[in-house]
């Protein structure tokens, strides 16, 4: 049934649990609108015949509805209106809410491509790996003008906005390779702005992985040994750490717990922290990249606004992995382990 | 109806002479360029509007061809990206504010409202002439930098894009700017004109529908408007001057663009679609003879559209990053516009009911208005269903929804009121035979052109695309092909209005038998409106109750 709805809806296929949400809301409403205006054509046609003008000056009656009936106009759709809009903000929040245990990847839109960065792993232009069944959360920003990351078979868009971070979360469900299309105009190749997602099979996605570290690992071996070649910063985490001394973050904000001008960097992700206006906030990748670019926006009681904005400063890729890098820093020595290969080169 | 014995050039003191032979129709009364050029007649005001209107309307109407041209395949077809980026934001621009927004409210609102208020003129008759001077500098200035560089942002304009993109956005946007005046100063016209010239005997509720329609409109052009004005400015001297208001590169932001343009142009779709609903009351109370069912309610549910018409503008942004507690602030509102369509619907359909129907064009076009309004409504709320706008989001469903609801809507209105009024207007009649062949095509045409470019969207094309994946292409061509009947359509009109308006036959006071206010006076209308004494008003518009039968009408 609902797949024959989709062929004659031209609904392309139905690839994560979000798409089967949105198309069960899309065909009641398509349902009932067919229905409402089936009715009101209808009535109105079966008028038009009915009523028809038989004299040239024909008089007609007095008509006006009573009070039911125009509240029946009102009440009837409204009815269905809000029905349809309680089911769908209820999914928009769903999707517009990432579970906890969700895999990141940041996502960013440049013209006219889409470069991907895995905080463990690769990174790439133009295909995403994803593994099937797994919470995907996309963290979304552009280097130059508005973009939109839309991926017809899992029904999901979202803007990537320069200087801003944006999220969107999926759980694929079938292996296979999806189109990704941008649909905000963003110049010239507007249209050639394509990518696709490869949704893998959970354990073979991460055979994927561990290969793209291995060959990474082997590349920037190569890279070394080649001297004429200074080898880029490797990891996400590792540049956004020399990020954070290069731009000064580490003068103000230390790694090992202690208060300084600013508060620690510590354990900071996933902290609630209590600002000045008295209201508590937690700490996401959200507030982190909004600190930076606008450090007055929620002061952390106890502080005073003396950081400089980053805005401008630091390019995208640059903010995503000084966030990388507070997200590192859970526990004094997190990390340890992960530095068993260099995995992808940084974004630029 | 009948040809009377005032067979003549219309206006030219024919028949009943012994009236108004020193009362000429306002068409004959001075006949040398100046006198159209620095006339304060809103009648003839309403015809210059006319003439450039739809002037701008083939222009824009060729560049829509050019883009369904273009996307008849999937890779270049007749110009290379950025003729096609130019060609869609041309025709985006000239459609929206060159023909939408001014088609109605400055065309038939400027030639009907005073007669339809028993007034002599509008309140404001200098401003009136303003107004459309203002609109001409506006368009040219826009037409120039549009031509003359070029300008590829879309119709939108959003930022970062338009302050970074080679081409010239200044002097457009400029333009823009002033026709935006042009809005302001109607717009006051208008609701002065209905505050304080409304005959003895025209109380508010005794109003014709078009008249509230144009009021509510202008409240809301004039509301609204200054909102653009300020935002076209803020981005001009972001342009010029490196101001960082939107770029975030310079310390903006990119989103407060997007409320404040959406501010503007959101209630600027009922600034399109608010007369079209005017229109329609009056012709389908004309042309099924009955009084307007729900007057009141017809009546307020245009306030209330142009009440919350403010509030619902963050739909356009459920995926460009706002809260999603302010999405669904959003979706909440858009469903009471839903809401209040809804009831006007109810009631043209229930004034039909116990009516006369007399299918004439006007009527055949209030027909494809309601399957528009309808359909397209309903594609609104669906949109304002904030999970199912996620994929439909800026795809070729958007595309086609405004299409239906604003363009459609407007269109069939446009038209409707073209032949409904055309023999007020010029005191002639056209070939009905024709009249409902163009309508049938137009309505057909519609059809074909839009309904593949739903499910285009539904399957994932988005728009502005000048390229797009093979897998689309079945439902492009289809597309196309009804553009092409739509055309062909407007083409047909274009030739036997040509013909009516010079060897028409007269068409006399009041060909329909309507009892619309305005049809009280001579076809077309002598100068200052009336001739003799000035009609009384004794009865509600469209008040079509057989005298020996009539209750008295003071329910509702
Ligand atoms: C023959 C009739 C028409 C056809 C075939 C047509 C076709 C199109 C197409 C294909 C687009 C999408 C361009 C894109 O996003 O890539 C478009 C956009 C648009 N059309 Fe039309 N159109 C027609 C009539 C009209 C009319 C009568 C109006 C207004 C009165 C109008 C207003 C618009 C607007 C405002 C846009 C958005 C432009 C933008 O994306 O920047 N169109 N039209
Ligand atoms: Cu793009």
């Amino acid at each position: 049934m609902s797949e024959l709805l989709n062929n004659i809806l031209f609904l392309p296929e139905a690839a994560s649990t979000f798409a089967e949400r949105v198309d069960l809301l899309h065909h009641f409403v398509v349902g009932t609108t067919m229905v409402m205006s089936a009715g009101v054509g209808l009535a109105a046609l079966f008028m038009f015949f009915r009523y028809r003008r038989r004299l040239p000056a024909q008089a007609t009656e007095y008509v006006v509805p009573t009070l039911k009936t125009e509240f029946l106009f009102v009440s009837v759709p409204l009815v269905f209106f809000l029905a349809w809009f309680g089911i769908g903000f209820r999914d928009f929040t769903w999707v517009t809410t990432p579970p906890k245990d969700a895999m990141d990847v940041y996502v960013m839109g440049k013209q006219w491509m889409w470069k991907f960065a895995y905080p463990e792993g690769p990174n790439g232009v133009n295909v995403l790996h994803v593994p099937a069944n797994r919470p995907v959360r996309l963290l979304i920003t552009s280097r130059d003008v508005l973009h939109s990351f839309y991926v017809p078979a899992f029904r999901i868009k979202m803007d990537a906005l320069p200087g801003r971070y944006t999220q969107i979360w999926f759980e694929a469900t079938k292996p296979g390779t999806y189109q990704v299309l941008c649909t905000e105009y963003c110049g010239l190749s507007h249209s050639k702005m394509l990518a696709e997602v490869v949704v893998l099979p959970e354990e073979e996605f991460d055979v994927w992985m561990k290969e793209q570290r291995r060959g990474r690992l082997q590349d920037r071996q190569d890279a070394l040994a080649d001297t004429s070649l200074v080898p880029p910063v490797a990891r996400m985490v590792e540049q956004g750490q020399v990020l954070a001394g290069t731009q000064g973050c580490l003068k103000c904000h230390s790694v090992d717990g202690s208060q300084h001008i600013g508060p620690t960097f510590l354990g900071l992700y996933d902290r609630v922290e209590k600002l000045d206006d008295g209201q508590d906030i937690r700490v996401d990748e959200a507030y982190i990249t909004q600190s930076m670019m606008d450090p007055g926006a929620h002061l952390v009681a106890g502080y005073q606004n003396v950081m400089p904005t980053y805005q401008g400063k630091l390019q995208g890729p640059e903010t995503a992995a000084i966030v990388e890098y507070i997200k590192s820093l859970r526990t004094a020595n997190v990390r340890e382990g992960a530095s068993e290969g260099p995995a992808y080169d940084a974004i630029q | 109806m009948t040809p009377s014995s005032s067979i003549a050039s219309p206006g030219a003191a024919p028949a009943h002479d012994e009236h108004h032979d020193h009362h000429p129709s306002y068409l004959v009364d001075g006949t040398t360029i100046k006198s159209w050029l620095l006339t304060v007649d809103h009648k003839r005001i309403g015809l210059m509007f006319l003439f450039w209107v739809l002037l701008f309307f083939l222009v824009g109407g060729i560049f829509a061809l050019l883009i369904r041209v273009e996307l008849l395949t999937p890779g270049p077809t007749i110009m290379d990206a950025m003729t096609y980026n130019r060609t869609f934001t041309l025709h985006g621009l000239v459609m929206i504010f060159l023909f939408m927004i001014p088609a109605i409210p400055a065309v038939f609102g400027n030639f009907m409202l005073p007669l339809m208020l028993g007034a002599k003129d509008v309140a404001f008759p200098r401003l009136n002439l303003l107004s459309l001077y203002i609109y001409l500098g506006g368009a040219m200035l826009a037409l120039w930098g549009m031509l003359n560089g070029g300008l590829d942002t879309g119709w939108t304009f959003y930022t970062p894009y338009s302050t970074h993109t080679t081409t010239t956005v200044a002097p457009v946007l400029f333009g823009a700017f002033i026709i935006g005046f042009s809005s302001i100063v109607t717009g006051i016209n208008f609701i002065v004109t209905t505050h304080t010239m409304r005959a003895p005997g025209i109380t508010w509720f005794k109003m014709p529908l078009f008249v509230w329609a144009i009021y509510a409109t202008s409240c809301i052009q004039v509301l609204a408007t200054p909102v653009i004005g300020l935002l076209l400015v803020l981005v001009t001297v972001e342009n010029l001057f490196s101001f960082g208001m939107f770029d975030p590169a310079r310390g903006g932001d990119p989103v407060l663009f997007q409320h404040l343009f959406w501010f503007y142009s959101h209630p600027a779709v009922y600034i399109m679609v608010l007369p079209a609903f005017g229109v329609m009351s009056e012709v389908v109370a004309a042309f099924s003879r009955k009084n307007i069912f729900g007057y009141r309610a017809v009546a307020y549910s245009s306030l209330g559209i142009a009440f919350v018409g403010f509030f619902a503008w963050g739909h356009h942004m459920f995926v460009s990053g706002q809260s999603t507690f302010v999405g669904g602030l959003f979706g909440v509102l858009t469903m009471l516009v839903g809401v209040f369509t809804a009831i006007k619907v109810f009631n043209w359909v229930g004034t039909v009911y116990k009516g006369a129907v007399d299918f004439k064009t006007p009527f055949a076009y209030f027909c494809g208005f309601l399957f528009f309004t309808v359909f397209g409504g309903m594609t609104g709320i669906a949109l304002g269903t904030v999970s199912l706008d996620v994929p439909w989001h800026d795809t070729y469903f958007v595309v086609a929804h405004f299409h239906f609801i604003m363009v459609g809507a407007t269109i069939m209105a446009f038209l409707a009121a073209l032949h409904y009024w055309f023999p007020k207007m010029f005191g002639r009649m056209y070939h009905e035979g024709w009249a409902l062949v163009s309508a049938a095509l137009i309505i057909l045409g519609f059809n074909a052109t839009f309904i593949p470019q739903f499910l285009v969207g539904n399957n994932g094309m988005p728009r502005r695309y000048y390229e797009y994946p093979e897998r689309f292409q079945a439902l492009n061509v289809a597309s196309t092909a009804g553009a092409s009947l739509l055309a062909f359509g407007f083409v047909i009109i274009a030739c036997y209005l040509t013909y009516a308006l010079v060897y028409g036959r007269a068409a006399g006071k009041n060909p329909w038998r309507s009892k619309g206010y305005e049809w009280l006076t001579e076809s077309p209308p002598p100068t200052h409106n009336f001739v003799g004494p000035q009609p009384t008003y004794p009865e509600e518009p469209h008040f079509y109750v057989d005298p020996k039968k009539a209750e008295v009408p003071d329910a509702v």
